[in-house]
């Protein structure tokens, strides 16, 4: 089945709900600790960019941008927009490789998970070592080496965690996906 | 760690019976004067309003501690965060030196910077009880009806209600695991290396992670199989009718933004108020 872009069916909707609960529990409660204070590994990243490559940019986009949004408002009270709109932004871009994948049929080689991780470093860097640095001194006015600063860490960080984590998924998922045309008749 | 998310007990004043969709307009609203501006008073007045509001809605502090305490880590790491990076951007954005104290060349203490500090911790301050407010007095289904009228689309709508409504559900099943692999031994704590605890903390997540997708399957089938999404629109049963307290509030809202607005323009000529020149 030939699979669009932006497609927006009842399946990635439930996608979105779920997928954005699972990022807010992991985006509050599963960081993994480098060592270096505040830089903790978010590993809803991993998940956000797992998601954002089976059901598309929406999708993606969405899941980060409301659990983001939703884990910071539960903890702070608030959000801090400028993040929450890069976040949305990171996932929405790596969404782009969806129509590429054919993962749910099992397919997931070599050649996919470069592709997958070109795309997930290109849009982790667009995010948030230029659009959130952008975003916090245009809407904060955040001192500029401090926003840059924090950007290129993150963007380092969540490359890491999307990477990691989401080709991992992406290899775990695809073994669990029968193969097209995997059933031989028997003679 | 429990599911603190929503913690929504109803009760019966003038906040709580406001509908979604006057509370998130006046959310926005307030929260972008305040983003908006940088003029100290102005933010000042804003944030007693919001402790008006909090006090009027009759949540209990014991509700919002927790909260209360990773904001106040965030503002003070931010202040610090600030003070390291640039100490001296008060100067530039004000554009005079009141020196008050040095012990060193780049970190001399000016009058800019403590106000340009004390500001932006005051900014960030001043909207957390409405965020509050606005998490812990609204119905969630209710949320996702008054985002809808809003004029976001349904369908997003609807994603976020599925969002609220599986949040506690996944929480469980997350502890759920995690015991569970724990008594396997597991170990999550920092006496574990790194890349050992990356493993562990996988073998919780995958499980997690592929329920969900199963689940995902399930509702998605159920919806279908009711004809959702089959019209171009939707109605919600608990959304409420708006009454004339909610104009009012929205009024209200709208006149805050609307000051903070002019304030910039008419008054101040910038965003920063600015008290040295």
């Amino acid at each position: 089945m030939e699979k669009k872009l932006f497609e927006f069916k009842t399946k990635t909707i439930v996608a979105t709900g779920l997928g954005a609960a699972l990022f807010t529990l992991l985006f509050m409660y599963v960081k993994i600790p480098t060592g270096i204070p505040e830089t903790d590994i978010q590993t809803a990243y991993g998940i956000g960019a797992f998601f954002a490559a089976l059901f598309g940019p929406i999708a993606g986009g969405l899941i980060a941008f409301i659990g983001h949004a939703l884990s910071d408002s539960i903890q702070y009270g608030s959000a801090w927009w400028s993040w929450v709109i890069a976040s949305g932004l990171s996932c929405f871009l790596i969404g782009f490789v969806y129509p590429k994948m054919r993962v749910e049929e099992g397919v997931f080689g070599k050649k996919d998970i470069i592709r997958f991780n070109v795309y997930q470093i290109v849009a982790n860097a667009i995010s948030w070592a230029v659009v959130a640095p952008i975003l916090d001194i245009v809407v904060y006015a955040e001192p500029v080496n401090l926003v840059f600063t924090q950007g290129i860490v993150a963007t380092i960080m969540n490359a890491i965690s999307a990477g990691v984590i989401g080709s991992v998924l992406l290899v775990l998922y695809s073994k669990t996906r029968s193969k097209k045309g995997s059933l031989s008749k028997e003679s | 760690m429990k599911a603190k998310l929503f913690d929504y007990i109803d009760r019966d004043n003038f906040i709580f019976n406001l509908s979604g969709l006057t509370k998130l307009v006046c959310f926005i609203c307030m929260t972008f004067s305040v983003m908006f501006s940088y003029d100290i008073r102005y933010i000042l007045l804003v944030m007693l309003l919001s402790l008006i509001f909090f006090k009027m809605s009759g949540l209990q502090f014991k509700q919002i501690k927790l909260m209360t305490i990773y904001v106040i880590i965030f503002l003070a790491m931010n202040f610090f965060l600030t003070y390291l990076f640039s100490p001296q951007y008060g100067i530039e954005i004000y554009g005079t030196n009141h020196e008050l104290f040095r012990f060193s060349g780049r970190y001399t203490v000016t009058l800019e910077q403590l106000l340009y500090q004390v500001t932006k911790i005051t900014k960030y301050a001043s909207v957390v009880p409405m965020g509050m407010i606005f998490l812990l007095t609204t119905n969630p289904s209710e949320f996702a009806a008054s985002l809808n009228r809003v004029g976001i689309n349904y369908k997003g709508a609807y994603a976020l209600s599925l969002t609220l409504r599986y949040f506690p559900d996944m929480i469980r099943d997350y502890q759920d695991i995690a015991l569970a692999q724990q008594s396997r031994g597991l170990d999550l704590s920092k006496k574990e290396k790194l890349g050992v605890r990356v493993k562990n903390i996988m073998n919780i997540c995958v499980p997690l992670i592929f329920s969900t997708l199963d689940r995902i399957e399930l509702i998605s089938n159920a919806m279908e199989l009711r004809g959702f999404g089959k019209h171009k629109k939707r109605t919600w049963y608990v959304a409420k009718p708006l009454k004339k307290g909610d104009w009012f509030s929205m009024l209200f809202g709208a006149v805050v933004l609307a000051g903070s607005l002019a304030l910039t323009i008419f008054v101040n000529g910038s965003r920063f108020w600015n008290p040295f020149v």
